[in-house]
């Protein structure tokens, strides 16, 4: 069985499962359940000042659902703890010192004032909880008081509030950015010039779930209007993916670690994450879809992976896919692949043929010799993959790569051996020459 | 001291009250919008689909079935409407694992078909509920008439498509109500709650059809004053006649035609009250012949036999429709025929039975005969068209009226469809498409 005990910036824990600071984290009979489930860590739900935030007392919640109501896509509008700042700091110091093996981070949120952080962190060190999450985040409700994203929308408010933490505390300190900025690597790039010990993203995107079409409010309704809240779920992991990734590659944060968040649902997206730079996962909407079990899957599946694969820790796979992240521009446009359609496997249902016939490059037959019959026309088929995408047979269409020497039937040339990509394309305008001899 | 039942053992009210109403409710519970939702999405949306390739009123299966998944099922029952008028009685009695379903590529793929039927039937029901009328306006009047004969499927399709043209309909049928064999052949569990009246009363809600019940073609109505009164005829007469075993004793009591029972019990007000045999023997390996056999089963026979000349695989009745009979408690015997039967004072009391087999392609008798104790036999063999009731101006052949392409007979303003017509199917869904299909061309000779 693969190890995976996890430190994370020196925060120590029995696998790198934490519960993101969310509801499920508010209050220490959750937590104790989720410890007890087998957690590796919480980070405690945002903590901010005294008088404590109000919430709605309507719905909190929206969901995208799939047709048999499987939770794709879930947003919130809760703002953070609204339970008083002496209870919550109590009940985190009775957690850890009753969980002295499982991570405990503290979430927070305090207007832009060094004497507020400064108050607040001194309060949390008493505690005697593993370090600090800054909550530069939530994109509703405390964002509208200058808090949450609004500090995450500005690199030089993170830099700013990020000195401050590390300056008036001896607390690790992790920065939860927000994916609701166009450049994530900026706001990475300044918590690390603030003294960040890591980032965690993503929290939630801005949204809208739907519209209520018999009253015209937005979904979820609140006696008939609708504020924008945040999203997560399995939907935005492709999203989280990325922006874990840019951070990973990027050579002015290469190396800041990075706890993942974002749909983390099953064992295989932690290893993905993790894969992509992510040296612990954060996990909320599983639980609140599934409850705290679902972590026992995330453990066992992954130790079982790590096996498989011969890794007898976490760390010797977390970042190993960062390296194949690459911009569009070094893609190797001299590797040509073809799909491939398994006759034995193939149902017919056409969809393949009519996806490439109506929406890309009339590549797939749908008769062959008057029969019933879809196969890949590779004088046409540019490879795109839509056809993969489209079929609901895992495995029936493949993409085959050609080999080197073979002729392309679409374009007559052969396939070249050789890398070469559009910075050296002969179509490029802004194409590196070779230094004339 | 025993006591012996007087035989023939015939006797109405084998079950407790409440029995009946469970035993004849629906087969198929209507799905609920979760239940219809979910399954709808098991559809792939085929490109060409194969199941619309293999409905005989070619409905767009696909296109309804996205319109259920996108929250559209009235849409849904306009797609579906469009092909087949009567798509809410196919979406229940269609030997769907013969057609749709059987081709659908998750069939194919998985042995799990899409619940094509099921699933029509949620948005035709739905449909219905809501709108008290077909989804269909008149065109403007036209002034033509089309006298159209016979009720049921064929017949009521024919009309309705007719009216749409904007041409006045007049609908004969020989029976006290509308509807055919969907009213009065239909085994009552696909049929629940006088759904067959009420798809009636639906078709009728375009307007334009006038119906004449208790007018029968060879009796009070003739070919001959109908082609003189009216611009078009269309024949959907079905097969008015039934095939006689040919055996010793059919005269007796107890040797009874399964569709004149059938009939009885769809009308029966309360079936309670219908007397039934404690052991039945069925001949015959069709549909009717199971509907039959899993109805008296259900009324509390206590032993129901189907007895087939043939093997299994031979069986006219759908592989499902056997698996039905057989999961109500319903026997099906093999290479049997019947020879004679046996009664006393008038009614019957056994039936003999031969054992077949088939040598060189040819079906013959063993010799080997066997006695089944019988209260009542139903005879099942397949029923025919009555000549003598069209006179002799129309072509027919093999006992049928031959139709061409257009359904159009030998007469230049007579078309025919549903089961009275040569290579027809005899399914519903057939006879709706033959209906659609002749008001078409008349529509079209009419309006020439």
């Amino acid at each position: 069985m693969a190890d995976l005990r996890t430190d994370f910036i020196g925060i120590k824990s029995p696998n790198p499962f934490w519960l993101a600071s969310a509801p499920p984290t508010d209050k220490e009979y959750n937590v104790v359940r989720a410890f007890k489930a087998g957690w590796g860590g919480v980070v405690w739900k945002t903590l901010g000042e005294d008088p404590a935030v109000v919430n709605v007392n309507g719905p909190r919640y929206g969901a995208i659902h799939g047709k048999d109501r499987q939770l794709i896509g879930l947003n919130n509008i809760e703002l953070i703890t609204d339970r008083p700042l002496e209870v919550n700091l109590r009940e985190i110091k009775q957690v850890k010192r009753d969980w002295p093996d499982r991570a405990l981070v503290v979430s927070l949120m305090v207007p832009c004032e060094e004497q507020n952080w400064i108050d607040i962190l001194k309060k949390v060190e008493e505690t005697e909880a593993d370090g600090v999450e800054l909550n530069f985040g939530c994109p509703h409700g405390m964002s509208e008081r200058g808090m949450g994203s609004a500090v995450g929308q500005v690199p030089e408010y993170i830099e700013m509030v990020t000195r401050w933490v590390k300056q008036h505390s001896r607390m690790p300190c992790i920065v939860k950015l927000t994916p609701n900025i166009t450049d994530v690597r900026k706001p990475a790039q300044a918590a690390k010039a603030g003294g960040a010990d890591a980032v965690s993203l993503i929290n939630t995107i801005n949204s809208i779930m739907g519209v209520d079409l018999d009253i015209m409010s937005p979904s979820p309704s609140v006696d008939g209007k609708g504020a924008h809240g945040g999203y997560c779920g399995p939907a935005v992991k492709p999203i989280a993916l990325n922006m874990v990734a840019e951070i990973a590659r990027d050579p002015a944060t290469h190396g800041l670690p990075i706890s993942g968040i974002g749909g983390v649902t099953t064992w295989r997206d932690a290893a993905e994450f993790m894969a992509l730079g992510a040296g612990s996962v954060q996990v909320c909407t599983a639980a609140m879809t599934y409850g705290f079990r679902v972590v026992e899957d995330m453990i066992e599946g992954l130790s079982d992976w790590m096996d498989t694969k011969g890794y007898t820790s976490v760390d010797q796979f977390v970042g190993s896919a960062v390296p194949n992240v690459s911009d569009w521009q070094y893609l190797n446009l001299n590797y040509i692949a073809k799909a491939k359609i398994d006759q034995d496997l193939c149902i017919e249902c056409g969809r393949c043929h009519i996806a490439c016939e109506d929406t890309s490059h009339q590549a797939i037959t749908n008769m062959v010799d008057g029969v019933r019959k879809f196969e890949v026309i590779d004088e046409e088929c540019v490879g795109c993959n839509l056809c993969v995408n489209v079929c609901p047979i895992e495995g029936c269409i493949t993409m085959e790569p050609m080999a080197a020497g073979s002729i392309d039937p679409r374009t007559k040339k052969p396939v070249e051996k050789d890398y070469a990509n559009w910075t050296t394309h002969p179509n490029n305008p802004m194409a590196v020459k070779e230094a004339a001899e | 001291m025993t006591q012996t039942k007087a035989s023939p053992d015939i006797a109405a009210g084998r079950l407790p009250e409440d029995a009946y109403a469970e035993n004849f409710s629906d087969l198929h519970p209507l799905l609920d919008q979760h239940e219809a939702q979910v399954e709808a999405d098991r559809c792939y949306f085929c490109y060409d689909a194969p199941c619309m390739q293999a409905c005989p009123t070619s409905i767009d299966i696909p296109q309804f079935i996205r319109q259920i998944s996108t929250g559209n099922p009235t849409g849904a029952a306009k797609t579906i409407f469009a092909q087949n008028i009567l798509g809410g009685m196919c979406a229940r009695v269609c030997p769907t694992e013969t057609l749709c379903e059987q081709v659908c590529v998750r069939e194919v793929a998985e042995g799990k078909p899409v619940k094509i039927g099921q699933l029509q039937r949620y948005s035709t029901d739905h449909f219905m509920s809501e709108f008290s009328s077909t989804p269909f306006t008149r065109a403007a009047a036209t002034g033509k008439k089309v006298a159209v004969v016979g009720a049921g499927p064929a017949g009521l399709s024919c009309a309705h498509r007719l009216a749409v043209h904007g041409h006045e309909v007049t609908l004969f049928d020989a029976r006290e109500k509308a509807g055919g064999l969907n009213e009065y052949g239909i085994a009552s569990y696909k049929s629940v709650d006088d759904f067959a009246a009420k798809e009636v009363d639906f078709i009728l809600s375009i307007g334009g059809i006038e119906v004449r019940t208790g007018t029968r073609l060879g009796t009070n109505l003739d070919l001959a004053s109908l082609r003189a009164e009216y611009d078009a005829v269309f024949l959907g007469i079905g097969l008015g006649g039934v095939n006689a075993l040919g055996i010793e004793g059919e005269d007796k009591s107890g040797a009874i035609d399964a569709v004149d029972y059938i009939a009885d019990l769809r009308q029966a007000k309360d079936l309670s009250k219908l007397p039934v045999g404690r052991r039945i023997i069925v001949i015959g390996g069709g549909m009717t012949a199971v509907d039959i056999a899993v109805q008296t089963k259900l009324l509390g026979a206590e032993d129901v036999t189907i007895a087939y000349r043939r093997g299994q695989d031979r069986m006219n009745a759908s592989e499902y429709e056997q698996q039905l009979a057989q999961t109500s408690g319903v026997r099906i015997m093999t290479w049997a025929q019947p020879k004679g039967l046996v009664g006393e004072n008038g009614a019957i009391t056994a039936i003999e039975l031969e054992r077949t087999q088939e040598q060189n392609g040819a079906l013959t008798g063993t010799g080997e005969v066997i006695t089944l104790p019988a209260d009542m036999v139903f005879k099942a063999v397949g029923q025919t068209l009555v000549q003598a009731d069209l006179g002799d101006a129309l072509t027919l052949e093999r006992g049928r009226i031959v139709v061409d392409a257009d359904r159009k007979t030998s007469l230049a303003d007579v078309w025919a469809g549903g089961d009275c017509v040569l290579g027809g199917e005899d399914l519903t869904v057939a006879a709706v498409e033959d209906g659609k299909i002749a008001a078409e061309s008349i529509n079209a000779a009419l309006t020439a």
